[in-house]
């Protein structure tokens, strides 16, 4: 009997509900710390941020439309995915150098993590949302309102961890994103598109591209039809270029600069808040 | 005239009641001075139907009521009288009789007045005979119990009847807007009385508080100026109770004014029903052609 | 009105009351023809208004350092109104400095308690000044005084009055944080509502416990110096509250002060994005308040004569000088022709003139060069090939007066539907059902406010739902107060203003 040969897997991306190659059909090589070859990642390019984009926004309504509940339904789903393939996740980090302790607990803090803003999607519009006593004859309240399509710049520490407490709260809230994954390491969060894709998340609400971030964070910063950038870049160049891109369509930026993905600081409500517009709604009050 | 569609009374026609009133809150904020205050003011001396509807009239009263009518003013004889006098029908004889030679009108009230729970046969009755005793306007009240139940076709026939009774003679019909309670209900008993032939509508009794208000108005007016899209013809209005004071006066008419233009600012088209206004007027008028403020002692409260 | 009119209208009747023409045959209603309401202007003689101003740094009436002065004109009679000082980049340094050191020494000192009684008493100054400022403010930037009297200044005080309020409070704002004064904000403001703006700015950057370098527009800078005056009589310590006027060179020089830690800015899409930009890469914080193409969308089960007079209200309000105006009015096919009919039929009510005569509805355009963008939108639309209609009031012949306008026959496309005019111009387009409504108010860069009418409930939330911006007025239109958060969506701005999310960008969250 011959030794089995295993059958390895292709990295891809994760675009509109489905497993895309890049459109430029490259690939680069992603290396564990001492420098030997694990796989294959998809070298994205700008056509990819652009379909990426058109896939996020035609997901926008739907997904901000669905109940609160559903959303926290969905968004544990995930976490629950997650947990069941812990040991996937746990070996596709400790591939890339992680220390098994280590990447045992990056798996789990992510799915706390997930779990934490699952609860927060029918409590927001509670904690943050007003009835505003106006002085003339009308009810008044404001409540908070998804801002659309995020674009997520992940940063390479702690890859799995890191991203997923960057689209937790960009979902949670209603808004849809497009992720630029971790540049070292991003094969965990290729298979976290497949985690959310077995999680009922529809198409087109996380859209996970990998690649060099200094051939897409340019054309995902100007786009048009983005709403918002979450920014873990500390570089100031990258910073600037964001801002000023940023500036030609208004987009709300949110530079998040941080390093310890463990910390419980990034367990809070005011992440989400920074991808939420304040909609105010008057109506009179008379028979 | 060409054929006149009725519209179904049952369909709700929307009125916002915030918004209702805060277009009468910005109405209410013209201000109006000089000679512009002082046309209005004699404007609306002349669209008075000088009231009274008591159990203790008389015809002593009624006569002293015209007197009143027919000079406002001694001092001031080129004052515009009032429009008309409206009285009970026992008492339009003695009101005929006391403003004969003038052009001023009487109007009586008719229908079971105020409550108008009685017979139509009794309704009609009652017209006749005010308008046999010489009335040269009837004011009629609808049956405001059988309107709240929702039949309405037991209002638009009553009126009917009654305008076919009144023949020539100018029928107002008053809805006693005070007990429909509803901005809606107000502009369906108007619709009602329109398509039904009411010459004027009219916002009140008197009886029941409250009596005229200006949002209830509005929506009378608004009423007038769709029914004359729609149909051609003009029907006037006739706020009437709790009307006392000049400066309110003087905002009926710019309500009039920016409701529905020049044409409604006649006592044709536009009355006001009071008793206690037309001292008032007087007392501003004076004020504006001397410069002087007046005191009650020098007008005559008949 | 002429003398021939008046002669014709008022022929006496058989009882002696004059009598008016008679009805239109064409059922066309005439609201000039007879009983023309006489002048009632507001008595400007007991407003001061000195020949020159002074910026207001630490505390004091301080000239220009380059020692040039700008000019204020009157656009209801193109006079000279006052001169202001230009400031130049010593202005904007020296008053940063007062304010980091009022910042510093004396307000972040200060206890919420106390601070919040300082806040409390600007408002009531404002309130005692209340007809002084209404006055100035129609003089300076044409509003009509029934709106400076009756919005601008009394919401202005009732937002010092709502913040005030808040200064001892702010733990209760932001659950489970502790928040902190920013520092000193830079804060530049429109020449639309120039007082109330002021409030809007300085209110809660005050109640917060920052300290405020505010520029007020190159038009209309009077009021933000009898505030200055305000402050100086409220004991105010010296350096909380500067005041810088100038242009555009200014605003910049405020913008990019290192030492500035927070930019507000409430004008034009097109200078936001200048300062966004300019902020790149800098640890600022700012908020942005835009420009709008407000969709007002009326289906035919709305109460219609109230949609009409929320029409008015949405675009003919202050001139249309509005970033929340709304300025395309959306109409389901059904209801269109009788709207537009009784639309126009209010439009003939309404009365352009004199700002300060109390009968004005539409005072006069802000200022020449806006004046000249609205006539040059007015040919854009007729170029475009649009049904041009206007109101047949007469206008002053001098000052810039625009009559109210309507566009229909417009589409999408048209620059006049995409572009923000900021003037007293509506386009009408019609539309069969609430999908197409909904697609047709979304489809713009811009966010702002939006109206609904309807009588149906349900479909006030579900329409309300879809349309994407900061304000929702349902069967309403341009209101404002001081507890109601506004902001705008996509292009129309970052961030809120008034109401507890107000708080929010005068704060950091510890």
């Amino acid at each position: 009997m011959s030794d089995r040969i295993e059958v390895l897997k292709t990295y891809k991306t994760y675009v509109g509900g489905k497993f895309p190659r890049s459109e430029s059909d490259r690939t680069y090589k992603i290396t564990d710390p001492k420098g030997k070859q694990i796989a294959n990642a998809c070298r994205c390019t700008r056509k990819d941020v652009r379909d990426a984009v058109v896939a996020a926004r035609s997901a926008f309504n739907e997904w901000s439309n669905r109940s609160a509940y559903n959303r926290g339904q969905i968004l544990y789903r995930i976490a629950e995915m997650l947990e069941d393939r812990k040991d996937q996740f746990v070996k596709e980090l400790e591939k890339s150098g992680t220390k098994s302790k280590e990447a045992m607990k990056q798996v789990e803090a992510s799915i706390d993590r997930i779990i934490y803003f699952a609860g927060w999607t029918d409590k927001l519009s509670q904690v943050f949302g007003t009835v505003n006593p106006v002085a003339s004859p009308h009810f008044n309240f404001s409540s908070p309102d998804a801002t659309g399509v995020a674009g997520i710049i992940a940063p390479d520490e702690a890859p799995l961890l890191s991203a997923v407490s960057l689209i937790a709260p960009v979902l949670s809230g209603g808004n849809t994103c497009i992720l630029l994954a971790s540049e070292k390491n991003p094969l965990p969060l290729v298979s976290f598109g497949e985690v959310i894709h077995a999680s009922d998340v529809p198409g087109g609400v996380v859209n996970i591209l990998t690649g060099h971030h200094s051939e897409m964070v340019d054309h995902l910063s100007a786009h048009m039809d983005v709403n918002a950038v979450f920014n873990t870049t500390a570089e100031k160049e990258t910073r600037k270029l964001i801002d000023e891109n940023a500036s030609i369509s208004v987009k709300r930026v949110t530079h998040y600069p941080e390093t310890d993905w463990f910390n419980e600081k990034h367990e809070n409500p005011y992440l989400i808040l920074e991808f939420m517009e304040t909609k105010t709604t008057w109506h009179p009050v008379g028979n | 005239m060409n054929a006149v569609t009725i519209p179904d009374f049952h369909q709700t026609i929307p009125i916002d009641k915030v918004g209702v009133e805060e277009r009468m809150a910005r109405l209410n904020k013209r201000s109006i001075k000089k000679e512009s205050k002082l046309q209005g003011l004699k404007l609306a001396l002349s669209m008075i139907d000088l009231t009274t509807l008591e159990g203790k009239d008389s015809e002593g009263k009624i006569i002293q009521l015209c007197n009143k009518a027919r000079t406002p003013y001694t001092p001031m004889p080129d004052l515009p009288t009032v429009a008309a006098v409206c009285v009970y029908p026992n008492l339009v004889d003695a009101a005929k009789k006391a403003l004969r030679g003038t052009t001023i009108k009487v109007a009586s009230v008719a229908a079971a007045f105020p409550s108008g729970m009685a017979r139509l046969k009794d309704k009609l009755e009652d017209t006749r005979y005010a308008i046999d005793q010489g009335a040269d306007e009837i004011d009629m009240v609808i049956s405001r119990g059988e309107f709240l139940k929702g039949n309405y076709s037991y209002i638009f026939d009553e009126i009917a009847a009654i305008k076919e009774a009144c023949g020539e003679v100018h029928l107002k019909v008053i809805l006693e807007t005070g007990e429909l309670e509803t901005y809606e209900n107000v502009r369906k008993a108007s619709d009602i009385a329109m398509y039904a032939g009411a010459d004027f509508i009219k916002t009140s009794t008197g009886k029941i508080q409250p009596a005229a208000t200006q949002p209830v108005t509005m929506i009378m007016l608004e009423a007038i100026r769709d029914f004359y899209r729609n149909t051609g013809q003009m029907v006037g209005m006739k706020p009437a109770g709790g009307i006392r004071k000049a400066k309110e006066a003087l905002q009926y008419l710019v309500l009039v004014k920016e409701t529905l233009g020049a044409a409604w600012l006649t006592p044709q088209w536009f009355r006001i029903g009071a008793s206690s206004l037309t001292n008032d007027l007087l007392m501003q008028i004076v004020k504006q052609e001397t410069g002087v403020y007046q005191s009650i002692n020098y007008f005559s409260n008949d | 009105m002429s003398e021939q009119t008046q002669e014709k209208s008022t022929d006496e009747s058989a009882n002696g009351s004059p009598k008016p023409t008679s009805p239109n045959a064409d059922l066309k209603l005439d609201f000039a023809s007879f009983w023309e309401y006489s002048e009632a202007p507001e008595s400007s003689d007991h407003v001061e208004i000195t020949e020159r101003y002074d910026h207001f740094i630490n505390g004091d009436f301080v000239k220009p350092a380059k020692g040039r002065y700008m000019k204020s004109v009157n656009p209801a009679t193109e006079e000279v109104f006052t001169e202001f000082a230009e400031g130049t980049s010593e202005d904007v340094d020296s008053a940063v400095r007062a304010a980091r050191r009022a910042y510093e020494k004396k307000w972040s000192r200060l206890s919420g308690k106390e601070r919040g009684k300082y806040l409390f008493r600007l408002a009531r100054m404002i309130q005692e000044r209340s007809r002084e400022l209404a006055i100035t403010e129609s003089m300076d930037g044409g509003k009509p005084i029934r709106e400076s009297r009756d919005v601008d200044v009394p919401l202005a005080a009732a937002h010092f009055f709502y913040y005030a309020g808040w200064a001892d409070k702010l733990n209760y704002a932001f659950p489970g944080r502790t928040p902190e004064p920013v520092g000193v904000c830079g804060q530049i403001i429109p020449w639309n509502f120039p007082l109330l703006m002021l409030a809007w700015k300085i209110a809660p950057a005050l109640a917060t416990g920052n300290t405020v370098v505010l520029k007020p527009a190159e038009t209309t800078p009077v009021t933000a110096l009898k505030f200055a005056e305000i402050c100086l009589d409220a004991g105010l310590p010296d350096g909380v509250v500067n005041i810088i006027t100038g242009a555009g060179l200014t605003g910049a020089e405020i913008v990019n002060h290192p030492d500035v830690d927070k930019i507000a800015f409430t004008g034009s899409t097109e200078v936001g994005k200048i300062i966004q930009r300019s902020l790149a890469g800098s640890e600022k914080k700012y908020t942005l308040e835009l420009g709008g193409k407000g969709p007002n969308i009326v289906f035919e089960d709305a109460p219609i004569d109230q949609a009409v007079e929320g029409i008015v209200n949405a675009i003919f309000f202050n001139q249309g000088h509005v970033c929340c105006a709304g300025s395309r009015l959306l109409v389901q096919e059904g209801v269109a022709g009788r709207l537009i009919t009784k639309l126009k039929e209010r439009m003939e009510t309404l009365i352009v003139g004199n700002p300060l005569d109390k009968n004005t509805d539409i005072g006069a355009i802000n200022s020449k060069s806006q004046y000249d963008r609205i006539n040059n939108y007015l040919e854009i639309g007729v170029n475009e090939g649009a049904e041009i209609y206007q109101s047949s009031n007469t206008i002053p012949e001098k000052g810039f007066f625009c009559r109210p306008t309507l566009f229909t026959g417009v589409s999408q496309s048209n620059r006049i539907v995409q572009e923000e005019i900021f003037g007293p111009v509506l386009t009408i387009q019609t539309f069969r059902t609430p999908d197409e409504a909904v697609e047709k108010a979304n489809n713009t860069p811009y966010g702002l406010a939006s109206g609904i009418w309807t009588d149906k409930g349900s479909k006030i939330f579900k329409i309300g739902r879809q349309v994407r911006s900061g304000v929702i007025w349902s069967n309403t239109f341009n209101k404002f107060d001081p507890t109601s958060p506004f902001g705008g969506y996509k292009e129309s701005g970052i961030g809120s203003e008034g109401g507890l999310h107000g708080l929010h960008p005068y704060v950091k969250l510890k």
